[in-house]
């Protein structure tokens, strides 16, 4: 698959791009990460002279929303991060060679490029049962996994799937799907969460790594601070009706039409570590909140198992009932209340009879 | 709430005259008083604050412009928060420095056998069984393990997690963050920590119900309680 020292200047002119056309591109790339006006000519430099980073692309459990969120990628467009930025080596979805053919090129890039080509994981590897719950090329997903993370510089964990578990790691969690970070140990792992990830955060952070031949900034828990640096909440546009205190109470009342904050609706966004609220989705034109439904927290870890999607407080099952905190805590509250009544009836009772017992007792000897 | 500052010390300086004769001990110094009236107003904003931002209010009429009503209820939780966490701070030093009986909220002799025949009898006492309650001069030994594990502990899971959800948005570069962005290192959604921060409120309820009824009755049966943390003096009767 192409030459190792084909960079992407020679890829983007063979494509029949003007020179013109590739600097406009390098200019957006370098607004849209908030760099310097230099940084623009950096990039140019970088895309001419830098050999284009490999990509392999598994995919394990999953349901393919990461790759759909990809392709509809407009800044960059997907065409250009996909034919002129990296060189997508492998990714069984979208790619045109199939069977032996295709499986070769998994190892020749392994071989070829070792510690040098970026592993792009889509999913997560089940565990349980040896790995038997996703076979992949006739052997189980997780050996393919770890035997291509062995060589790469590193890893991409593409959506909630590959960076927590997401809808198939759900309790009960009957494969044992386990994220990329707990089977992998020894490489470093960039999680791009998100049910799927936003198609600007995938290609802008694929374009970050190709351009600059590093890994972004991570937070704490692995993710590009670039992108998830900011809750949902700090960049919602409804934020000045929270801090004013004007909810949505029912989804059709009067307050939902005037767009008021969703928080009473169980909005999770407060809670939410994405860039929905500044990148927003498809091109820019909506995010949930601004279509009128709370944040559903999918970049979260284990937003499956947090009880409704309507409810901001996590549900508890300790109790072999479904509860939330405050319903937990007030029935708590309440019973220790009534013990306490209980408790101050029976005191006053208790010393009623004894005054009377003692006073009979005095009295009995004038 | 609170006595004038000239007034708890007068009534500290009068303390060496107060002699041991009638049975009056002094208990609680003029910084446990202070802390504890401060740190029982800060826990009263923080109650009903936490809960209304748990709960939100009812919708404000007119432009989002002309009203902060959810502001300012926040802006009341975090003062008041850092009012009680700086409180706090300065109690853990008075018990350092301050009498014995400074120490007791913090540590429980749990490996000591009198210790636990002492619990056992104030159970009795609040099971009606016992005839006499322990006489104790500070905490009795059941509101000492009742204080340590609903009251202290759960005060600085409070303050932990609460600064933790303050550095979300102050910002990861936040002082707040830095210093108690680790409980995301334990729960990466924070929807649990919010989850667990409305059960300590809860918890702290619960207490505080307990508490209240426990000092009351206390006063009643033995008048020595309530007078004891204005005062500072607690008189042992019959």
């Amino acid at each position: 698959m192409g030459e190792a020292t084909d960079t992407f200047y020679g890829v983007i002119r063979r494509q029949g791009i003007t020179r013109r056309s590739f600097h406009k591109f390098c200019s957006l790339t370098a607004a849209s990460f908030g760099l310097g006006p230099l940084a623009a000519s950096t990039i140019a430099n970088a895309l001419e002279t830098k050999p284009r980073v490999p990509v392999i692309w598994l995919h394990g459990l999953e349901c393919t929303c990461c790759s759909e969120s990809f392709i509809r990628s407009a800044h960059p467009l997907i065409k250009d991060a996909l034919l002129s930025m990296i060189s997508l080596d492998y990714d069984d979805t979208i790619m045109a060679a199939a069977g032996y053919q295709a499986e070769a090129i998994l190892e020749e890039t392994r071989a070829r490029y070792k510690g040098k080509y970026v592993l792009a994981v889509e999913g997560n590897p089940p565990l349980n049962e040896a790995g038997m719950f996703c076979i992949d090329g006739g052997k189980p997903f997780v050996e393919k996994l770890r035997s291509m993370a062995e060589e790469s510089m590193a890893i991409i964990a593409w959506g909630t799937c590959a960076s927590w578990g997401c809808v198939q790691a759900a309790k009960p969690n009957p494969t044992g799907a386990t994220p990329i970070d707990q089977v992998i140990t020894n490489k470093p792992i960039i999680k791009v969460p998100g049910c799927p990830p936003i198609a600007e955060v995938m290609t802008g952070l694929v374009t970050f790594i190709t351009t600059f031949g590093k890994l972004p900034e991570l937070d704490r828990q692995g993710r590009p601070k670039m992108f998830y640096s900011e809750r949902i909440h700090d960049k919602c546009y409804r934020r000045s009706h929270f801090d004013a205190g004007q909810f949505v109470e029912e989804w059709d009342d009067e307050c939902a039409r005037k767009g008021y904050c969703l928080y009473k609706m169980g909005c999770k966004g407060p809670t939410t570590y994405n860039a929905c609220s500044a990148v927003r989705w498809n091109g820019g034109v909506s995010f949930p909140i601004q279509s009128g439904h709370g944040c559903l927290s999918c970049s979260e870890d284990g937003f499956w198992d947090k009880g409704s999607f309507y409810d901001r407080l996590t549900t508890i099952r300790q109790f072999g009932i479904e509860k939330n905190a405050d319903q937990i805590g007030m029935a708590a509250a309440g019973a220790v209340g009534l013990t306490v009544a209980a408790h101050a009836a029976v005191t006053a009772v208790k010393r009623l009879t004894d005054k009377a017992h003692r006073a009979a007792h005095k009295s009995k000897p004038n | 709430m609170d006595k004038s500052p000239q007034r708890l010390a007068a009534v500290d300086s009068a303390q060496a005259g107060r002699g041991v004769g009638r049975g009056v001990t002094y208990v609680y110094e003029a910084p446990v008083r202070l802390w504890h009236w401060v740190n029982a107003a800060a826990i009263l904003v923080l109650g009903v604050t936490g809960y209304l931002i748990g709960t939100g209010t009812p919708a404000m009429p007119g432009e989002a412009s002309g009203n902060l009503l959810f502001g300012y209820i926040r802006f009341a939780h975090f003062s008041a928060g850092y009012v009680l966490s700086v409180g706090f701070l300065l109690r853990i030093y008075w018990a350092l420095m301050g009498n014995s009986h400074a120490m007791q909220i913090f540590c429980v002799p749990l490996w000591r056998r009198c210790f636990w025949r002492e619990v056992y009898h104030e159970i009795r006492w609040y099971a009606f069984v016992a005839v006499e309650p322990e006489r104790h001069v500070g905490h009795n030994r059941l509101a000492q393990l009742a204080i340590f594990f609903m009251f202290t502990q759960t005060m600085t899971f409070m303050v932990v997690t609460g600064f933790a959800l303050y550095g979300q948005g102050a910002g990861d570069d936040s002082w707040q963050y830095a210093l108690f962005g680790w409980a995301f290192a334990i729960w990466p959604n924070s929807q649990d920590v919010h989850t667990w921060h409305h059960l300590g409120l809860w918890v702290i309820v619960t207490f505080a119900v307990v508490h209240i009824y426990v000092v009351i009755r206390e006063d009643i049966m033995s008048r020595r309680s309530i007078s004891s943390i204005i005062s500072g003096e607690r008189e042992l009767r019959d």
